[in-house]
């Protein structure tokens, strides 16, 4: 009796489910199960979704016997559910079905987050397309939140600013190994080949105490392709109608599934005479140069270990000046060179405990040597940095995961040695320094985050001193963040290697001698904050934000590079007031699928006090405008695409030092225009091909050089407000396998 | 003598941290969900449990691995913390009420298809 009654319970229990195993069959005609799956009564609105194993199990509807079975991609099912308790199910693919499924979001090539707690910009490798050539510092030209512009009228280089403030007071790091400082500050950007880098992080306003006291309006990071993610053969050629001409191969292989190693390799040449403004200075240099790198990734999840060991070669050399072919010349033509050769060479450790994920350390070293000799007329700059970096870094939790640290040390040696004007001076400096920093981070998961973090660092030059940074992040609704930073930085000033252009001039070099480390200079300190706010929206069913940045930078002291009086440059102390405020509004729509539009306004208010009165920094425009369009068509099966690219840059009037040929000007250069252009053509995922253009309307500075006779103290080639050559085409292939 | 205070502290630091891991217990359990949505609430409501260090929950296996400090909490104390965020785990089953208030996709009992 009992025992009937126990399996009448049971049999009544167990008729009130329908369960069973949905599957499908692989290519190979196995039988898979299929998670994911929905099931429901047909016209009810009741119904589950098949687990992990493909099982499934859902209570009898009154509403209706009839199960549908629905997967993306998979034929629509039914069943007929009569007295049976289980159904198992196999799932046709549906190849119909396929076809039609468009994915509409398309992954930005400039990302910037709602959830890091610093104003962080990520660049990825896609972006750096749009500027085919050749080096990073020409890929920031379509990037609105950093300016480019010529350095001067001969060496070619172009310097990249932030926040109104040049590079060197930017920290540039690669995998955060800090990178371009010192010798390498005015050229060294243009010695990292774009198609080496994957991506690259920058950071608005006060870095993170991590990467040292250095950087004071801003940090970029670069990083650079990985063997192991990289694939595993790529070619890009490129030419241009001015003559310059570049390779670059990669090939990476991975060896077996802990260790993988790539080869990077990178040439370029130019031997155009071009000289399109007819002053008889050659408009860029005569140049090649070449540059090698090989790099070993060794990964290991199971014991949680990763390390990097990479080194590398780099020849440049460029030749400028007159052009002396079909002329003749009573006195000697004036002509220059500039011959670097550098090494470089890396090792990373990082080790994550399988078990406790929140914990990791990492270890880096970096060492490098940085030749340069150079010439220009009859002044002469050779430039010789030894160095060698290492930090070490504990990530760990205090509590839990919403609070997390991060621990370390940092040392840095640099060895300078440079010759000045032959007859002038010698200086070599030693500048050693040790470091420990603590960093904070909280976040709640949701509204708030911050990043708190103090250094104290031990120089022998700088003393000993501490840098204290702070971020945070409110982010009251899902769409609006508001960032707040503020931190000191401080650096010590290579006041030739970051100034090179007094060399392409006559000016005679005047220093203003205190008891200084530096050059008998006192080093520069500056206090950086600023605010960022970000409003995403919806307008037509598309994504669009706005965003405002105002950012002020306050030196404590600087060292002045004066460049007021003609025929000299004088190096002095901060003594007054010297800042640098910065606004810039970003708007960004999606128009349409297609179609994605960028506008940046920028204001500048950069001023300092020189001995002649406080003063607006030369070459600095008060106002920029920025717009991009970028257009493309729908992808095809095999990845085939058009992309259209156009970028349109407004450049303000900006203050010119005083030059007796610059009189017409009363002080401020005109604003004008640019455009730059590229289409793309993919034909498949492995092959694609460009062409471009640089500055399309052809705006040109009318003389770049100034001063006449070139040996004389009046000649000057610094003075540059706009491009120097006119339109530039360029056409050029890549090939990924 | 300067330097020697920047390497103890740092070293004192890290010896400490690695001390408090002799507390921690690792664990991983069923905890009933369907969607990102559901990983989101999860994650986010497990780790402000008191004691909880870690947690990280698998959509597919509906597995949650956490690592938790055995002196401030119990795992029975966290299965039922979890449970009253509305999703049961293989001890506690979340009370009705609760689950009934979670968004649509995370309904795992009874998925309603719209």
């Amino acid at each position: 009796m009992l025992i009937t009654l126990v399996l009448q319970c049971s049999i009544g229990f167990s008729q009130d489910y329908i369960e069973g195993v949905i599957s499908y069959k692989n290519e190979s005609g196995e039988i898979i199960p299929l998670p994911g799956v929905t099931i429901f009564w047909q016209n009810t609105s009741t119904g589950t979704i098949s687990n992990i194993d493909g099982n499934y199990k859902l209570l009898k509807s009154n509403l209706s016997d009839r199960l549908v079975f629905k997967f993306l991609g998979y034929k629509e099912e039914s069943i007929d559910v009569s007295n049976k308790r289980f159904y198992n199910i196999t799932m046709l693919k549906d190849e119909n079905i396929l076809d039609e499924v468009v994915v509409n979001k398309k992954r930005k090539t400039i990302q910037k987050s709602y959830f890091k707690t610093q104003n962080i910009t990520n660049v990825s490798s896609d972006e750096l397309l749009k500027a085919a050539c050749c080096n990073i510092s020409e890929s920031f030209e379509t990037n609105p939140s950093i300016d480019v512009s010529y350095s001067n009228a001969v060496t070619g280089v172009k310097q990249v600013k932030m926040l109104g403030l040049e590079s060197p007071y930017l920290l540039i790091t690669e995998e955060n190994i800090p990178m371009i400082r010192g010798a390498s500050q005015v050229y060294g950007l243009s010695f990292i080949p774009g198609t080496w880098v994957e991506s690259m992080q920058i950071t608005k306003g006060t870095g993170s105490v991590v990467n040292g006291f250095e950087s004071i309006s801003g940090q970029i990071n670069v990083e650079l392709k990985k063997p192991y993610s990289d694939s595993p053969f790529f070619v890009n050629m490129y030419t241009n109608d001015m003559g310059r001409n570049e390779i670059n191969l990669h090939s990476n292989k991975i060896i077996n599934d802990k260790l993988s190693t790539g080869v990077y390799l990178h040439a370029n040449k130019n031997d155009h005479i071009n000289d399109n403004n007819y002053d008889g200075f050659l408009d860029h240099p005569l140049s090649n140069a070449v540059n090698f790198f090989n790099r070993w990734q060794y990964i290991n999840p199971s014991k949680g270990t990763v390390a990097f060991f990479g080194y590398r070669f780099m020849s440049d050399k460029k030749e400028l000046g007159e052009i002396i072919e079909n002329k003749v010349f009573i006195r000697y033509p004036w002509r220059g060179e500039i011959r670097t050769n550098r090494f470089d060479s890396n090792f990373k450790f990082g080790y994550v405990n399988p078990s406790i994920p929140y914990q990791s350390l990492g270890f880096q070293m970096a060492f490098s040597r940085h030749d340069q000799d150079s010439f220009f007329g009859k002044r002469n700059y050779d430039i010789n940095q030894n160095s060698f970096y290492s930090s070490l870094i504990y990530n760990s939790i205090i509590g839990s995961t919403l609070n997390k640290i991060k621990l370390g040390l940092n040392f840095s040696y640099d060895d300078f040695d440079e010759i000045v004007d032959q007859t002038i001076n010698s200086y070599n400096r030693i500048d050693n320094s040790i470091g420990g920093f603590f960093e904070y981070n909280y976040d709640s998961l949701d509204a708030v985050s911050l990043v708190a973090g103090i250094r104290y660092d031990i120089h022998n030059n700088l003393g000993s001193f501490f840098t204290p940074r702070f971020h945070l992040r409110y982010q009251p609704f899902e769409k609006s963040v508001l960032r707040f930073s503020a931190g000191t930085g401080r650096k010590s000033s290579n006041i030739f290697s970051e100034n090179q252009n007094i060399f392409t001039s006559g000016r005679q070099i005047k220093i203003s001698k205190k008891l200084g480390k530096f050059y008998g200079l006192d080093p520069e300190k500056a206090f950086n904050y600023g605010l960022s706010f970000r409003q995403g929206f919806f307008i037509n069913n598309r994504e669009g934000d706005i965003t405002f940045d105002y950012y002020v930078t306050d030196f404590e002291n600087q060292v002045i590079v004066d460049w007021e009086t003609q025929g000299e440059v004088s190096f002095y102390n901060l003594d007054g007031k010297s800042f640098a405020k910065s606004l810039q509004i970003d708007l960004e729509y999606q128009l349409s699928n297609n179609v994605l539009i960028k506008s940046t306004f920028k204001n500048f208010d950069v001023k300092k006090q020189y001995k002649s009165g406080l003063k607006i920094n030369p070459l600095t425009p008060k106002n920029r405008f920025f717009t991009n369009l970028e257009v493309s068509t729908n992808e095809k099966k095999n990845g085939s695409k058009w992309k259209f690219d156009l970028t349109y840059n407004w450049i303000g009037k900006q203050r010119l030092p005083s030059h007796t040929e610059l009189i017409d000007f009363e002080g401020y250069s005109p604003n004008y225009s640019l455009f730059n252009s590229q289409i793309t053509r993919v034909f498949s995922n492995k092959f694609e091909m460009y062409i471009g253009g640089e500055n399309i309307g052809g705006y040109t500075q009318s003389n770049p050089i100034l001063g006449g006779y070139p040996f004389g103290t009046d000649f000057d080639t610094s003075i540059v407000y706009a491009p120097i050559h006119s339109a530039l085409f360029y056409i050029g292939l890549r090939f990924n396998n | 003598m300067k330097y020697i205070i920047i390497l103890s502290l740092f070293f004192s630091t890290f010896c400490f941290s690695q001390q408090s891991n002799l507390k921690s217990l690792k664990v991983s359990f069923l905890v009933k969900g369907v969607c990102e949505m559901c990983k989101d609430r999860i994650e986010k409501g497990t780790i402000k449990l008191k004691g909880v260090k870690y947690a990280n929950w698998d959509i597919i296996s509906n597995n949650i691995s956490l690592i938790y400090n055995s002196k401030k909490t119990t795992l029975d104390v966290i299965h039922k913390g979890i449970s009253l965020l509305g999703h049961s785990t293989n001890k506690y089953t979340a009370p009705p009420e609760i689950y009934n208030s979670l968004p649509d996709c995370c309904l795992y009992e009874t998925l309603e298809i719209h």
